[in-house]
């Protein structure tokens, strides 16, 4: 019993608990047709969620990262997106240049 | 005959779908499942546990968070409500793909079925490239990206675990950092929209601020109320374009 309870804690505290939105989201999606007012309201919200989520990545860490200067996290952030968009939105350019920018930051710090 | 040249068309646009594997977005991933690899080890998992959690839950911060309640040995309902509050974001997001995947014809099982495969890197796959596949065949493109990204990383998380439990600082640093960059530039690329844009700025800016003022809730707040303001601002903006379209007329 001991050695499942873990199993049982991940499929009831895991899967249940973030499929049963997952199936909410099937059934009230298949109400809404594309295009439809409903439809730009629950785009809207689910990019700001995700966008919420994200920022706080940078701006609140969990591990390595929380030992980091904010400034160097949201510089890198920053400047990155700045150049991401300088360069006709080129996804590799969002990705490695903050990336860079943080392991230049960090080296310089005695990380 | 024209079934079997149908079927056909399926299978390859399934692989088509499969091929997605390769890109930018889903390396990223996998190196993120490398990094939780090496965190649910740290936490005292064992491999097959950190494989059944990334296969049964596949939602990374979700996965973070109920390894997180399990360290400190809560109770299970007290886990599943960290978790399932954290998850709330999968309705809406699941929400707003279902209209441009499905067909009037596509069975509801399906499409529960394919929401499993639904997290923040298959959303954004999916915002950016259904609208370029032929509507009859979306639901099994997405399948073939959707099915071979978890099962993927699951097979990531069963070979890196125990080969690193602890990186470096500098790289443990980097691995963290790509996840919020790559969102942050996938989804303003894939964003077509204005009242996405808009979304999406209100998103940033409320999501660390709220998590001062209200820690619970931060994420929820950010997005229903972050959400509906960018909503409402879009459609003051479309009603006035409108009307001024109108007038000039």
């Amino acid at each position: 019993m001991e050695e499942w309870w873990t199993y049982i804690v991940i499929i009831v505290a895991g899967f249940l608990a973030t499929d049963i939105w997952r199936w909410l989201g099937v059934l009230a999606g298949s109400r809404l047709n594309e295009d439809s007012e409903a439809l730009y309201w629950v785009r809207a919200v689910a990019t700001a969620l995700v966008m919420a989520v994200t920022a706080k990545l940078i701006v609140f860490p969990t591990g390595t990262l929380s030992h980091s200067p904010l400034w160097l996290r949201l510089g890198a952030a920053g400047i990155g997106f700045g150049l991401f968009l300088a360069s006709g939105r080129k996804v590799g350019v969002g990705v490695a240049v903050p990336i860079i920018l943080l392991i230049a930051g960090l080296w310089w710090l005695g990380f | 005959m024209a079934t079997e040249i149908d079927e056909r068309r399926h299978l390859s646009w399934f692989l088509q779908g499969m091929r997605g594997i390769f890109s930018l977005p889903a390396l990223i991933l996998m190196a993120s499942y490398v990094g939780f690899s090496a965190f649910a080890l740290e936490s005292g998992l064992s491999r097959g546990e950190a494989v059944v959690m990334t296969l049964s839950v596949w939602a990374l911060p979700a996965q973070m968070i109920l390894i997180g309640t399990m360290v400190g040995k809560a109770h299970i309902a007290a886990s599943f409500l960290a978790v399932t509050l954290s998850s709330i974001r999968m309705m809406p997001m699941v929400a707003s793909i279902m209209p441009e995947m499905r067909t009037q014809k596509t069975p509801v099982g399906v499409l529960l079925f394919l929401s499993h495969f639904i997290a923040i890197t298959s959303w954004v796959f999916a915002s950016r490239h259904l609208r370029d596949v032929p509507r009859p065949y979306r639901v099994a493109f997405f399948a073939g990206f959707g099915m071979t990204l978890t099962f993927t990383n699951a097979v990531i998380v069963a070979i890196s675990f125990g080969v690193v439990s602890q990186f470096p600082p500098l790289v443990a640093g980097a691995l963290f950092m790509l996840t919020p960059v790559y969102f942050i530039s996938s989804i303003w690329a894939s964003a077509q929209q204005p009242v996405v844009k808009l979304a999406f700025v209100i998103g940033v800016i409320l999501g660390p601020v709220l998590a001062v003022v209200t820690p619970d809730f931060d994420v929820l707040y950010a997005g229903i109320g972050g959400g509906t303001a960018a909503y409402l601002i879009d459609r003051f903006r479309r009603k006035r374009a409108q009307r001024s379209l109108r007038t000039a007329q």
